[in-house]
């Protein structure tokens, strides 16, 4: 979850979106792993400071601005018990004082020097980012170095961010999508730190001190399991420099607890009963991990199932021929401790249970049948193509799709070498996936009316 | 949907991007080419050649305000209809050819505009022409795609609207901040009235606008600006100028009188939250100058986190969870200017209120400083130069102006226009629109509270 405990909730773009009634809505709580593609003509230098500091820059002046994305391994498993929600407070923190400036010094001098920056914690790890004008360049990443290394974590800011986030935990109790998805996640993940609430409990936020932060920061802020992207106005020498400022003077390794890999607790029905116009479904599947020799396999088979297009069979079957829902989908999610494949839906109340029964059906023949050739051939051609579009079209998306290649340690090549992954797959391949993926009995979850138990 | 990303604390200030005409532009800015088709069809063509990419969109000069009475949400149910396939090309053969290229596609429809979009490899452009153009004049619409295409559209509404609280409040707000003007009526529609929605209805607005001489098309991204106008030319240009549609002249707004609010009682609202809209010009009705000052006006009041409602609720008082100002400049007719706050701990929302209404009543009686324009204005241009990073996000900005009005001149000089803005002029649109005896307020609250 987002840290931005500071997002203006009802400001323009959540008014935008009210406005502009798009097609397609994004199905919650799925991530789709980042596949590149040979057309994807981005020159990629790998750049190591003095420090040993790593990052993969492109390098493009079309643009007078620079656009840094850095990850630290650790996010909210991190957090030690009792302290639940450490992670994405600290995250809210960054522009709250660092160095000699306190908060409202140090957001002034962001505002002049024009620089945008953000920190936020996902469960695995904590993520910041920056974009700057290139003639701020300099002015940008020296605040970027104080609020790396040298956050303050002043008691008022603490408190104030403190309440914002209680403000939207006390929203969240009230949500029954997001009850429901909470009841969920303890089902699944029992006792694991994926059953837990990023952002905490009220209680659990209230107990966290100044000297937590500056604990947690000094563990997870590290060298060793730092990633960091940059693409836009800056040569490499010069980076170098500005990496060695940022963050040459962090300690070499993270103090980071050992969270164990779970399966998720498959075969349940969770229900969360609630008088609501709209039913949500979610099923979870079991996944499989991004080194997996099926990985490939079994993505092509999640984008003929449910991937993002208006052509896959959950789209036909449920929204396309019945007009069941307004969006449905599926994803692999592949987080550091646990994989999952989940599809999902938001239907009416009163047919909650055709959508449920359409969706097990649509999901059963691929598992029994596989897919078709056209399919296979469709699916590849697309996955091929898509990368640049939905990878390629701003710095801010090349940095975060190179940072995301970093983390999943899959080669600085590794563009050269995944359209022979995909071109490489076989309809059996495709069919072993869908078998070993979807004829496993799904831990289901209902929002909504309550439903008969699951046979 | 992406918009302009990094939007998280600065949304308020990239809501900008989106919502008033923008240009940049430095002097390495791409050169934008803008011509119109003999059919009437307006180009306009932002070359971006970083990555192998084009966005390519459709946009038609007619949204929900345009449409006739008692058809609330037609011209959202036909954006969905446009995918039905054509004479030409069967339903479904469109998607499937984008997805088959890697493409990326949707569709949005709001007040003034409706729009279609691919975002593909510059080789498929022609392609999306085609595919586009076709189903500009050879929909087929049949009774079989009508039912299911608006229970769809049922569902929809009832993600978006029925199953969230804020915003049925916020369509009753609009309802009632609007009197007269079709902007009182949701984008999606009422429901009641969109289960009334038939084939005919659909036949009819197709028939009425969609032609050449009612859309604008925009092209970004890795193309040559000849090669396009030659591109569309060739294929736009075939199709015959539909007939001369009517100006858009809608109902206007009486002149308001009344303090109104609008309270809404939900179990599933746990922190109470209030909003207050007034009538304000959009950059198509003020008088010069004064929109680029409400915009002003809005980032001074409650812009971002430097902003006074956020420096002074949030950060000084404590009372507030999340507090600010907007204004939505870019609209054919009169548009609204808003406030919005909600407390935080043992804080009441009438407190949250009476701070708000007390830095407008600031800002009326004192009006603002010259260094808080300064810095206003400095946002807003460095925006700019962040803005052209995103190729979609700049096809938007023209597509939105000029369809809500303006031309690709006003895009060019907004930076210009944003310079000249004054304190005094910040003041004057304070005073003259942000009239307490005219608002009309929102309250969203707890089930126990009342």
């Amino acid at each position: 979850m987002m840290a931005s405990t500071k997002m203006q909730m009802n400001s323009g773009l959540s008014r935008l979106s009210q406005f502009l009634a798009t097609v397609l809505l994004a199905v919650a709580f799925v991530t789709m792993p980042a596949i590149l593609s040979a057309r994807a003509a981005v020159d990629i230098q790998e750049v190591k400071s003095d420090s040993g500091v790593t990052a993969w820059l492109v390098e493009d002046y079309t643009v007078p601005i620079v656009t840094v994305r850095f990850s630290f391994k650790g996010g909210s498993t991190q957090d030690p018990a009792g302290k639940e929600g450490l992670a994405n407070l600290m995250t809210g923190l960054f522009d709250e004082g660092a160095g000699d400036l306190d908060s409202d010094a140090f957001q002034e001098r962001l505002d002049e020097v024009g620089a945008e920056m953000r920190f936020s914690a996902t469960r695995d790890s904590i993520y910041g980012e920056m974009r700057m004008l290139a003639e701020e360049r300099e002015n940008a990443f020296e605040l970027l170095q104080l609020a790396v290394t040298s956050p303050r974590f002043d008691q008022e800011p603490v408190d104030r961010i403190r309440g914002q986030i209680n403000t939207r935990i006390q929203r969240d109790m009230r949500d029954p999508n997001s009850l429901g998805m909470e009841k969920f996640a303890q089902a699944i993940y029992g006792d694991h730190p994926y059953a837990r609430r990023s952002d905490g409990t009220i209680e659990s936020l209230g107990s966290i001190t100044t000297d937590d932060l500056h604990a947690f920061h000094k563990r997870i802020f590290a060298r060793g399991k730092l990633n960091v992207a940059v693409v836009g106005a800056i040569d490499a020498e010069t980076l170098k420099n500005e990496l060695d400022r940022v963050f040459g003077s962090l300690p070499q390794d993270p103090d980071l607890t050992k969270i164990d890999r779970i399966q998720p607790k498959l075969g349940q029905l969770v229900n969360y009963p609630y008088d609501l116009p709209q039913a949500t479904l979610q099923f979870v599947y079991p996944g499989l991990e991004r080194e997996d020799p099926e990985f490939f396999p079994a993505f092509i088979m999640n984008h003929v199932l449910g991937g993002g297009t208006f052509s896959s069979r959950l789209f036909n079957e449920v929204r396309e021929k019945r007009g069941l829902a307004y969006g449905v989908g599926s994803g692999l999610q592949t987080s550091d401790y646990a994989d999952a494949l989940i599809i999902g839906t938001s239907t009416r109340a009163d047919r909650a249970q055709e959508a449920l029964d359409v969706l097990r059906e649509t999901i059963a023949k691929v598992a029994d049948e596989g897919i078709t050739d056209e399919e296979l051939a469709t699916a590849k051609t697309y996955l091929i193509g898509a990368y640049p579009i939905n990878n390629l079209d701003s710095s801010t998306a090349v940095a975060s799709t190179l940072l995301e290649l970093q983390r999943d340690k899959l080669g600085i090549d590794y563009i050269d070498r995944r359209v022979g992954y995909i071109e490489g797959v076989t309809k059996q391949q495709v069919k072993d996936a869908a078998q070993r993926l979807l004829t496993a009995d799904p831990a289901i979850l209902v929002v909504g009316p309550e439903m008969p138990k699951a046979e | 949907m992406k918009f302009i990303s990094g939007a998280v604390r600065r949304s308020a200030i990239a809501a900008v991007f989106m919502t008033v005409p923008v240009t940049a532009f430095s002097e390495q800015a791409p050169t934008i080419d803008h011509f119109s088709l003999d059919n009437g069809l307006e180009v306009v063509v932002i070359p971006d050649r970083r990555a192998p990419v084009v966005t390519h969109m459709l946009w038609y000069k007619v949204g929900s305000a345009d449409e006739d009475p008692g058809k609330s949400g037609i011209a959202h149910f036909f954006e969905h209809l446009m995918f039905k396939g054509t004479a030409n090309h069967g339903p479904g053969e469109f998607s499937a050819r984008i997805a088959d290229v890697g493409g990326r596609e949707n569709a949005f429809t709001s007040y003034d505009y409706t729009a279609y979009f691919q975002q593909v490899a510059p080789s498929e452009l022609r392609t999306m022409m085609e595919f586009e153009a076709d189903r500009m004049t050879n929909l087929v619409l049949t009774e079989e795609v009508i039912g299911p295409e608006r229970d769809v559209i049922i569902e929809e509404r009832n993600s978006r609207v029925e199953s969230d609280p804020s915003s049925l409040l916020s369509e009753e707000v609009s309802a009632t901040l609007y009197q007269n003007h079709p902007y009182r009526i949701p984008v999606i529609g009422w429901m009641h009235e969109i289960k009334q929605l038939n084939r005919e209805d659909a036949i009819d607005f197709y028939k009425r606008y969609y032609a050449p001489n009612n859309a604008v098309l925009v092209v970004a991204g890795d193309v040559d600006t000849a090669e396009v106008r030659e591109m569309a030319t060739d294929i736009y240009g075939a199709i015959p100028r539909g007939p001369d549609l009517e100006e858009r002249i809608r109902p206007t707004e009486p002149e308001q009188n009344t303090k109104r609010t609008v309270e809404l009682t939900d179990a599933r609202v746990a922190v109470p939250s209030f909003s207050k809209r007034w009538v304000v010009p959009s950059y198509r009705t003020a008088e010069p100058g004064e929109a680029e000052a409400l915009d002003i006006l809005s980032e001074v009041l409650g812009g971002g986190i430097r902003s006074r409602i956020y420096q002074e609720l949030i950060v000084k008082q404590g009372i507030a969870s999340s507090a600010g100002a907007y204004y939505q400049g870019t609209s054919l007719d009169d548009t609204s200017f808003g406030v919005w706050g909600s407390p935080r701990g043992d804080a009441t929302l009438e407190q949250v209120e009476t701070a708000i209404d007390a830095e407008i009543a600031k800002i009326v009686a004192d009006g603002v400083t010259e260094e808080e324009v300064e810095k206003a204005k400095k946002r807003y241009l460095r925006s700019m130069i962040f803005a052209r990073d995103d190729q979609s996000g700049m096809a938007r900005i023209y597509g939105a102006a000029l369809t809500t009005g303006s031309t690709v001149e006003d895009v060019a000089n907004w930076t210009d226009k944003i310079r000249e803005v004054t304190p005094a002029a910040v003041q004057q649109a304070a005073k003259k629109y942000l009239d307490e005896r005219r608002s009309v307020a929102g309250y969203l609250l707890p089930q126990e509270s009342k």
